[in-house]
């Protein structure tokens, strides 16, 4: 148990990544490569400085936004496949952000998928995830322990709009943090379910926001917050924000507040209490427990690779289920209570 | 219940205490007398002993749900949490909401309570069909209440905020109030919020004052200033306590506010001599030869309610008395520590002279400590003994009698303010506490697993080893001294450095060094190293000292004495 598990026929583990050698290419590499398949454009799957990028057609634009004109990217759509040296390489949606995919690989090796991040829950922003069957399942397992189970989005919503309402009830400025690609964009578009209100945002917020409205995603108006003049009260209003600028100058025009974080981390009691937010809700962008059970059974794979959070008992949940199971390690950070962008 | 479980979420879910004494205010408005006894029950941290054990808890959770005990191992290594593991877990359960909110005290009196009685595989039954009538925050609150887990996250100060503005009663009635022993019911209750003065306030203590710290970092020359201004006594090392003599009864009260008056039968026959309407603080202390007896024999006094006088007889005990609180029935908190003073030792000659002779030894003036000068002595029957004046010279004094503590069996030195009054809770700036420098040793990080609570899923309960032949044998755990910082540095350089996980626990390269300090040391056949310290510590992380260059086995025996 707790082995490293060498991948020794469609992909292998390298130091900067899977390599798929019949196909000579590397997915979501952490360092750069001749050529890399980007599951989706999270800082921890797309890496900067890779020689020619493939990814889906949703996900080019985010990805030019972030590596800049002058890297080479080409896309496909969900469902095209290509001949890479001896394999034909697909995308499939995965669910989690906007362009995000599954890779599924065919080759002498068999028929593998590459989960990427992904999620089962319904999700405005982004096309749903698609059951790919195979061979080989690499599953990411981010939150892969039996105490995350995430409520309906429509419950979570109520959560953030009562809160909302409350704060503004006490003339309190509502601070959400929530990740710049995807979390803002799916609460923005979720929250024009239940209201019309302009919604603040951290200049950060910006780029991303843009994309997904050029790629038409319907979402509640944005007002950037730097727009307005000093000294403009913000209570009662919902401000969106990175976490990284909690605690930052930033803060201090935003008066008197409430703070929140919007995570499937914020599932666990301790780990919300410990960052010493008000509120946490759980929402999340990856698969619960459940999620991840009934998608590796309706893949009907007989073998299932964990990456990602606690893959180390996931996967020895999965041998005692009687599958072939082990783990793929990553150069990021193995667990949920780390600082990854949940 | 759901009232209640809204009220425990509330508080939760706010940083804000204004936010959380609404909260409470808000609830004890709208919750009938029985159920907000119970919710100050719980609100002011006492909990139902011994119901339920957690490891019945893990076998229903794993029973309902078919998963191994290592998956809840796993589970409750990232949550940090026994109750909130098995709410979470068992989520899965649908909710069957009942329309009708089951009062908080009928779960209590008649649902949980009776649970003690009951064979465990009723428990079970019980258990699992409450469950299932239960959301989510319910289940993480009916857990809790079984294990006695349940902590609301509000300080006492808070509490008594929103009860004196329930009651539009001052704090300081309300604080009394609280103290001690009561049975949560609704004409306690009534009582509690009642204008008048009630039976129960003769027997209540008053709140501890306590001292802060004289951080290692600072002195008493920087922090203090003139020493004239201070006095000084040594820090015992016993149970403080309060000793209350109202109305021909005799009530001993130690700090946790348990009532202690049984366990230490010496101290109420000695305070049979005080006047009715009389309150001190002070120490017990286990005591023989005119010499503090070290905190482990106290140990065995305590809980220890069969065989009391044949163990009095073999670890005797006195009262150290080192405050009063009231005098003839007057509350004389407010007077300056100097008066109080006068009137303290007042009071103890009077009850020396009067006290019946059959004290055990001698009876007459016995030098308490060898290195008071002037000499102060303890009094008559010496169960009841003034805790003496050390003598302030200047602050390089004290700081030489302060180096002579551990030889005399003493803590430290207690610095107080001659004109402070007698506060309430931890105050600054009056009362300190100025505790000898711990042992100190260099120790190797071997394993780390999560901690509990805030620091759930987070690597911070840490065991160190030191050099054996070789080899880095385990003699202590520690989970404190670090900042937030160091803490998440050290997280992300144990996930990369595990050499070996069993379930939770990481053994990791033995890489970095720490300076852990403690307080006592002792042989033990219960550990691996043969030897167990008190309150292990980290004082700091020597990023400067290779683990080769750590101490050794046979470094820290030279401590034992």
């Amino acid at each position: 148990m707790h082995k490293l598990y060498w991948v020794r026929e469609m992909l292998q583990e390298t130091s900067a990544g899977l390599f798929c050698p019949d196909g000579d290419f590397y997915i979501d590499p952490w360092h750069p490569v001749p050529r890399a398949l980007i599951t989706h454009a999270h800082g921890d799957h797309a890496r900067y400085g890779s020689a020619a990028y493939l990814c889906t057609d949703a996900c080019a634009p985010l990805l030019t936004r972030r590596f800049g004109p002058g890297a080479v990217i080409e896309s496909m759509a969900y469902g095209q496949s290509l001949t890479l040296g001896s394999t034909r390489v697909s995308f499939h949606p995965a669910g989690h952000v906007l362009g995000s995919a599954q890779v599924c690989i065919a080759g002498p090796g068999g028929r593998w998928v590459i989960s990427g991040d992904y999620k089962r829950a319904a999700d405005p922003t982004c096309a749903p995830f698609e059951v790919v069957p195979c061979d080989t399942y690499i599953t990411e397992t981010t939150f892969g322990l039996p105490i995350y189970r995430w409520d309906s989005t429509e419950t979570v919503i109520d959560e953030v709009k009562g809160w909302w309402d409350a704060n503004a009830a006490n003339q309190l400025t509502s601070v959400l943090f929530c990740y710049t690609l995807g979390k803002s964009q799916r609460l923005l578009a979720e929250l024009a379910t239940v209201s019309e209100r302009p919604v603040y945002v951290h200049g950060m917020m910006l780029p991303m926001i843009d994309a997904y409205r050029a790629a038409g995603v319907g979402m509640l108006p944005t007002v950037p917050l730097l727009e307005k003049p000093k000294g403009t009260s913000f209570a009662g209003e919902l401000v969106l924000a990175p976490p990284s600028a909690r605690g930052t100058p930033w803060m201090r025009r935003l008066g008197q507040i409430s703070d929140g974080l919007a995570s499937g981390l914020m599932r666990v009691r301790g780990v919300r209490r410990q960052r010493a937010y008000d509120r946490g809700f759980v929402l999340s962008d990856h698969a619960d427990w459940p999620a991840l059970l009934e998608t590796i059974a309706e893949t009907g794979a007989s073998r299932v690779l964990a990456t990602h959070g606690h893959a180390e008992p996931f996967a020895r949940y999965l041998q005692g289920l009687g599958l072939q199971s082990g783990v793929i390690r990553t150069a990021w950070e193995d667990e949920s209570g780390s600082d990854d962008h949940e | 219940m759901i009232r209640f479980a809204q009220l425990f979420a509330a508080i939760d879910q706010t940083n804000s205490t204004n936010a959380k004494v609404a909260a409470m205010t808000a609830y004890f408005a709208a919750a009938p007398p029985a159920d907000a006894a119970w919710a100050v029950f719980f609100l002011t941290g006492r909990r139902l002993k011994r119901l339920v054990p957690g490891s019945s808890i893990r076998q229903w959770t794993l029973g309902a749900t078919n998963l191994p005990s290592w998956v809840l191992d796993e589970c409750y290594a990232i949550v940090g949490d026994g109750a909130e593991t098995a709410a979470l877990i068992l989520d899965q359960l649908p909710s069957m909401a009942v329309d009708a909110d089951t009062s908080l005290a009928r779960w209590v009196e008649d649902r949980i309570l009776p649970l003690r009685n009951a064979e465990p595989d009723d428990q079970e039954g019980y258990v699992l069909t409450w469950v299932r009538e239960l959301d989510r925050w319910q289940r993480l609150v009916l857990f809790k209440l079984l294990t006695g887990e349940l902590r609301l996250g509000v300080s006492q100060t808070l509490v008594v905020r929103a009860l004196g503005r329930t009651a539009d009663l001052p704090a300081t009635t309300m604080a009394a109030r609280l103290m001690g022993d009561w049975t949560p019911s609704a004409a306690w209750y009534g009582e509690l919020l009642s204008p008048g003065v009630t039976k129960d306030d003769l027997s209540r203590p008053y709140p501890f004052y306590l001292a802060a710290p004289i951080e290692p970092t600072t002195t008493p020359a920087a922090l203090l200033g003139d020493p004239a201004a201070w006095s000084a006594e040594w820090k015992w090392d016993g149970i403080r306590a309060q000793l209350v003599r109202r109305a021909g009864e005799i009530h001993l009260w130690s700090r946790g506010e348990e009532l202690i008056t049984a366990r230490f039968p010496e101290v109420s026959d000695a305070a049979a001599a005080l006047p009715d309407g009389t309150v001190i603080d002070g120490e017990v202390l286990a005591f023989r030869d005119d010499r503090p007896l070290p905190f482990s024999s106290l140990q065995q006094r305590i809980g220890r309610q069969t065989q009391v006088a044949r163990k009095a007889r073999d670890i005797p005990v006195v009262f150290m008395a080192y405050d009063i609180l009231e005098q003839d029935g007057r509350d004389v908190r407010s007077e300056p520590l100097r008066v109080r003073r006068a009137m303290l030792e007042q009071l103890v000659t009077n009850a020396a002279r009067q006290a019946p002779s059959r004290a055990p030894d001698r009876g007459a003036a016995i030098p308490l400590l060898p290195f008071e000068d002037p000499p102060v002595r303890a009094l008559g029957p010496t169960t009841l003994r003034l805790s003496p004046l050390v003598v302030i010279g200047d602050w390089e004094d004290i700081g030489r009698l302060r180096g002579e503590s551990r030889a005399n069996g003493v803590e430290g030195l207690m610095l107080k303010r001659v004109e402070s009054p007698y506060g309430v809770g931890r105050k600054r700036g009056d009362w300190w506490k100025w505790k000898i420098d711990p042992f100190t040793i260099d120790a190797v990080l071997i394993y780390a697993q999560p901690g509990s609570g805030k620091r759930a899923s987070l690597l911070t309960d840490y065991t160190f080893g030191l050099w054996d032949n070789g080899e880095l044998v385990p003699f202590a755990k520690a989970y404190s001294g670090l900042t937030n910082e160091e803490i998440a540095e050290l997280d992300r350089w144990i996930r990369r450095h595990t050499v070996e996980r069993f379930g939770p626990v990481r053994h990791v390269e033995p890489i970095h060094v720490f300076e852990l300090g403690f307080d006592a040391i002792a042989q033990s056949s219960r550990h691996k190293s043969g030897i167990a310290v008190r309150f292990p510590r980290m004082l700091r992380w020597r990023t400067d000292k290779p683990a080769a260059e750590a101490d050794t086995l046979t470094q820290l025996r030279r401590y034992i004495l």
